[in-house]
């Protein structure tokens, strides 16, 4: 167990910024959101979730896929340049190190999606365990541990240090390479933060929401029933749930005409929209319900049976707190539970 | 509540309306979710507190398309909404039964995020807060949406039967346009650097634009394949910058100041103060004029008379 003095936090996090980018949580405005850190920043570790995932240091809202010049002789076209070198991500929550587990298995598994590959294979991830989960927070449904973040490094916060665990090979090369700020310690300080962390875990109000009667195989079970229509009617067709969502991977691909060329590319998508996927015979789903059914049925079936089992939601509770009508996916879990998983 | 309920019961009963329009619990403490009732068993999930927020004005739009009457309850500020769609024609009034309800603000969820809350209830002007981490008080001066410290009066503009009329002549909140002054004494590099600030945050969601009653084209100009650049791209600066500037333009003069649009964006930038400037800038030109006031009639904007100011003639240009 490496231990840092929790005053020491500082100047380990200017150090890590000036030998690679760092991101953290950081306070914009009235929300917060991972952003680089300058030393100029305030970090944001005591919010519990961002307002926005961090999900886009690995798959950006908005990149250039490749450029198109039709001003010269000829047309010359450019490829957009992989991510090249290491950058650490430090106070990455478990919920989102899960949600990029899910992304891993959309853009790695069967075909490569080299620029999220890129940045994956160069981000470190610095995962922070949650010291005060939130009542929007249901990471424990989808089988995550508050307390036991994935990640290249755990760091658990407590009263006077920092502790930090390496789980890969990538994150003991990062803990060997700044050694300084840390010394050997004893394990058993850490292991009462992460109790006390579980022991408030076990009280969330959304902790006992049932998964039953979902999953790989329930589609003709869930896909025509009525209590859908219900559940949208408060939707508004805004692509909130899915931009602020750690594990909404959706995306168009565009081309900007620049007027002497094109901008190739891709941004993220909502299929709360009423043009997603939209081809030239028109729309599949031309009502609000069958959008919002699709976004439910893709995390809570779809995803489970094309992404080896796992769920498309990990419970980090920003849908629940930025939806405009307050409707999310714990609503639908609630109301079309299956009565014999509440026996 | 329980006159709410009568009122709303008898009407489903007598055949004035087929549906109602209102709230229910959402699934954390302080968070409301419009939802429609179709029988007085289901109008035991209504509520009407401090907490609902969302105009409910823009869904009559949809609920449009049903047949016979919906019922709806209406705050002061979102009557305005409402009777401003009427005005245009997206909404019919025989369409709508309207119930005023008296508003004393909003409560600002956002303002009990992340504090693990597990009960809220409201006390003498305060809130109490029942937490994972122990009780905590907010004075309900703190947790009130902007719209609501800088409320405009408690009047409803349209409405069939009002719960309590005593409450139309309650005060009003503090001057909204203090803010705009502010942007409007800064230097041209200190507004842009502000709203360059602001933009940066967005995430092209569109929440602005869908829950805005005033933004209600059967088909946006920016959804679809015309444009090069789609709706939810936010990288180039046009997106960032223009996308709510075109918007404050194309609602100018329709927007009623409802805040519907701060008070939804998921990154807190603050919208309303573009509309705003709209508003006083309306004001200053044609005189005061508050959209939704009347549900017939051109807005200045709309209209042409040879009194109208010279363009141009604003501000020395």
């Amino acid at each position: 167990m490496k231990i840092m003095k929790k005053d020491r936090l500082a100047a380990f996090l200017q150090a890590v910024s000036g030998e690679m980018p760092l991101f953290l949580p950081v306070e914009k405005g009235e929300t917060t959101a991972f952003a680089r850190y300058t030393g100029e920043e305030t970090p944001a570790l005591s919010s519990v979730r961002t307002g926005i995932s961090p999900k886009d240091l690995f798959f950006p809202q908005c990149e250039t896929l490749y450029t198109i010049k039709t001003d010269s002789p000829g047309i010359a076209i450019a490829p957009a340049a992989r991510a090249q070198e290491d950058f650490a991500v430090f106070g990455i929550r478990g919920c989102d190190v899960h949600a990029l587990e899910v992304l891993d298995e959309v853009f790695l598994r069967e075909n490569t999606d080299t620029f999220y590959q890129a940045r994956r294979q160069h981000g470190i991830l610095l995962s922070l365990s949650c010291r005060r989960p939130d009542t929007a927070c249901f990471c424990t449904v989808f089988g995550n541990d508050p307390a036991e973040p994935p990640g290249d490094v755990a760091v658990t916060e407590g009263e006077n240090a920092w502790y930090w665990e390496e789980k890969t090979e990538k994150g003991r090369a990062f803990l060997k390479r700044f050694a300084s700020f840390f010394r050997e310690g004893d394990a058993v300080p850490c292991e009462e933060e992460k109790e006390k962390i579980r022991q408030i875990a076990a009280r969330l109000p959304f902790g006992n929401l049932s998964l039953q009667g979902w999953g790989a195989g329930q589609t003709a079970r869930r896909f025509e029933d009525p209590r859908w229509e219900k559940l949208a009617q408060g939707c508004l067709g805004c692509g909130t749930c899915t931009f602020v969502c750690p594990t909404c991977q959706c995306y168009d691909i565009r081309d900007y005409d620049t007027g002497r060329g094109y901008i190739h590319y891709r941004c993220w998508d909502s299929c709360m929209y009423s043009d997603f996927t939209m081809m030239s015979a028109g729309n599949n789903r031309t009502t609000q319900m069958q959008r919002y059914r699709q976004r439910f049925m893709h995390k809570l079936v779809y995803s489970v049976e094309n992404n080896s089992g796992l769920y498309g939601c990990v419970g980090c509770g920003r849908c629940v707190t930025r939806c405009p009508s307050g409707l999310s996916i714990v609503k639908v879990l609630r109301e079309m539970r299956e009565e014999e998983a509440h026996v | 509540m329980q006159r709410i309920r009568e009122i709303l019961s008898g009407w489903l009963r007598e055949g004035q309306a087929d549906r109602v329009l209102g709230w229910k619990k959402g699934e954390l403490p302080g968070m409301r979710e419009p939802a429609f009732f179709h029988t007085e068993k289901e109008l035991e999930e209504l509520v009407y507190d401090r907490f609902c927020g969302p105009n409910l004005s823009k869904f009559l739009i949809a609920a449009g398309e049903k047949p016979g009457v919906t019922a709806v309850l209406v705050k002061p500020c979102d009557s305005y909404s409402l009777n401003e769609l009427i005005r245009e024609n997206r909404v019919r009034r025989e369409q709508v039964r309207i119930l005023g309800v008296p508003c004393k603000g909003n409560v600002d969820p956002r303002a009990l995020e992340g504090k693990g809350v597990l009960a809220v209830r409201e006390e003498e002007e305060q809130l109490m807060l029942s937490t994972l981490y122990g009780e905590e008080i907010l004075p309900l001066s703190q947790v009130l949406l902007e719209r609501c410290r800088v409320c405009r009066g408690k009047k409803h503009a349209v409405y069939d039967e009002l719960l309590d009329p005593g409450q139309e002549e309650g005060p009003a909140g503090a001057d909204r346009f203090a803010e705009v002054a502010r942007l409007e004494n800064m230097t041209e590099e200190e507004r842009y650097a502000f709203w360059q600030g602001e933009f940066s945050r967005c995430i092209r969601c569109n929440a602005c634009r869908n829950a805005c009653p005033a933004c209600n084209c059967r088909v946006c100009v920016f959804d679809g394949p015309a444009f090069d650049s789609s709706q939810k791209a936010n990288a180039v600066p046009f997106e960032e910058s223009m996308f709510h500037i075109v918007r404050a333009f194309h609602v100018a003069g329709r927007c009623t100041d409802c805040g519907e649009c701060s008070r939804v964006c998921p990154q807190r930038i603050p919208l309303h103060l573009l509309n705003r400037k709209f508003i006083r800038d309306i004001d200053t030109l044609y005189g005061p004029y508050q959209a939704g006031e009347k549900d017939t009639g051109r807005s200045p904007l709309t209209d042409f008379t040879t009194g109208d100011c010279e363009p141009g003639a604003w501000e020395g240009a």
